[in-house]
């Protein structure tokens, strides 16, 4: 099957600091994979570079066949995302949220109010397209958020921690839309998660990364056999360890602190 | 095209729907125009400057744009914050259109708080040259395309709401005080004119007077050419330092 991301020999570096090494993996057309780690491991950087939000120092990466540094647009246009915190205009309402989107990704009138009509009735939002997003629950606004990832047709979903401080409830539906959106719009999804049993329920394949490199890749079962272990969680932790972490801090302050040092202490 | 269209629409949404801001954002002109306006006015006269409402006018109006527009090229701050600024940075659209839509949008909310305090001045008792008008209106969009533009380019240097009052203070006051919207340049003291020269506000004043009330210190054309020169360069700066934003 035809890979919709092929990542090969990805690197960044920021500075003295190297966020991700060698990393390799690829996903199927149609696939669903969880991207797991510890927190400072590696993940939001390699989302970032997948996203075209960062350029890999080396190595390289097609996202539906095209490489992000390349022609960024065209790999904007072909992935929809879901990021970790929220990121709707809270004093907009959930239509123009969604009309906003729809425009900046050029998708066409006609087609625009449709669409966003149908997705809203799949969030089971459509009675609440006319509020605003600052009343809005969390769950709500989660949702919306899945609902405009989708609006442009992407061929990937990416969801980084779409499940985060929301109720098993909520996490149970919004686990039931994406599995839907899988199975009827055939879109891929690439998300990462710290909750071991959604991963283990909901992805076909999982790649494990911690200190920057892919350290397990396979099913849920495959991992759980290779370490010998109960629970994805259990497998999750002879891999990586049981120490807590402490956080290197996001790629954004590596960036930052690259910057820095580069420029003299200007900031 | 059309994300310029859609970020200038999200401007002007926002804008005319918090009533508050709007009418918040009056409070200070009615206030410097009563306070100022008829407890200087006396003064004024008798020193033999005519009459000081009708001086003050065109300052008020620059004031009130160039707060509403430095405000506004700031909300990219709250953007950041509120993780909006994310969505818009993912979209497959230059960084250019973006930033040059959410200036047009800043912009046109405060020309429109310009015409506002224009409104409020005329009921206050200025008397403009009613033939200047729609050339004034043209003037306020410059200004504020201008401060939207460097309240933008200061925006996206900083990460949060912090570095606000800074700039209030040793940014927008300054720009303020000393353009010549308060006190006429043409007999201030040679160090005060000297400082006003370098703020792009007293060309700003100085254009909605020529055309209001048919006196400023200026020429009408260096007026127009510093600020649209100047004008050019802050939205360079604004796209400049915009499109390096990480988010």
């Amino acid at each position: 099957m035809e890979a919709a991301i092929k990542v090969e020999h990805l690197t960044k570096t920021f500075g003295e600091f190297t966020a991700v090494k060698d990393v390799s993996f690829s996903v199927a057309a149609g696939e669903i994979f969880a991207f797991l780690g510890p927190n400072g491991a590696g993940k939001s950087t390699t989302i970032k570079m997948l996203t075209t939000l960062l350029h890999a120092s080396s190595g390289s990466i097609t996202v539906n066949g095209i490489n992000p540094s390349a022609d960024a647009d065209a790999v904007r246009r072909s992935f929809g995302i879901v990021f970790q915190d929220p990121s709707l205009d809270e004093d907009l309402t959930a239509w123009e949220n969604l009309e906003f989107h729809g425009v900046l990704y050029g998708v066409s009138k006609k087609v625009r109010a449709q669409r966003i009509g149908e997705l809203l009735n799949l969030v089971e939002l459509s009675e609440r397209k006319n509020d605003f997003v600052r009343d809005f629950s969390g769950g709500m606004k989660r949702r919306l958020e899945i609902a405009r990832g989708l609006l442009h047709h992407p061929r990937i979903l990416f969801l980084d921690e779409p499940t985060l401080g929301l109720d098993p409830q909520t996490r149970n539906h919004l686990w039931s839309y994406v599995q839907k959106l899988n199975r009827d719009e055939g879109v891929t999804v690439f998300f990462t998660t710290h909750y071991m049993e959604e991963a283990d329920r909901i992805a076909q394949r999982i790649a494990i990364i911690d200190h920057g490199t892919i350290i397990a890749q396979g099913s849920g079962d495959e991992l759980k056999q290779q370490t010998g272990a109960q629970t994805l969680e259990a497998a999750f932790l002879s891999l990586t360890g049981s120490e807590i972490r402490e956080e290197a801090g996001s790629s954004l302050d590596h960036m930052r602190q690259f910057r820095a040092m580069r420029s003299g202490g200007r900031r | 095209m059309n994300a310029i269209y859609i970020m200038w629409l999200r401007e002007v949404k926002r804008f005319a729907r918090s009533k508050s801001r709007i009418v918040g954002a009056l409070g200070q002109p009615i206030l410097f125009l009563v306070a100022l306006g008829y407890g200087l006015g006396p003064v004024f006269k008798q020193a033999g400057q005519g009459n000081y409402l009708d001086f003050l006018a065109p300052g008020i109006i620059g004031m009130s744009i160039i707060f509403t527009s430095i405000f506004n090229g700031m909300q990219v701050i709250w953007d950041r914050q509120f993780g909006f600024l994310k969505e818009t940075m993912v979209a497959p659209v230059s960084r250019l259109s973006i930033m040059f839509g959410r200036t047009l949008g800043g912009a046109t909310v405060a020309t429109a708080q310009g015409v506002l305090v224009l409104g409020i001045a005329v009921i206050a008792g200025f008397r403009p040259d009613w033939f200047g008008v729609i050339p004034a209106i043209f003037v306020m969009l410059l200004i504020a395309l201008l401060f939207s533009a460097l309240g933008m380019a200061v925006a996206s240097r900083l990460r949060d709401m912090q570095g606000f009052q800074l700039i209030m203070n040793f940014l927008v006051m300054p720009l303020f005080f000393l353009s010549g919207a308060l006190f006429p340049l043409s007999n201030a003291p040679a160090a005060l004119l000297w400082v006003a020269r370098f703020d792009p506000l007293s060309y700003g004043v100085d254009a909605l007077r020529h055309v209001l009330t048919g006196s400023a210190a200026f020429s009408l054309s260096l007026d127009l050419l510093v600020l649209v020169a100047v004008t050019g360069v802050f939205l360079w700066l604004g796209v400049f330092f915009f499109s390096r934003i990480e988010v």
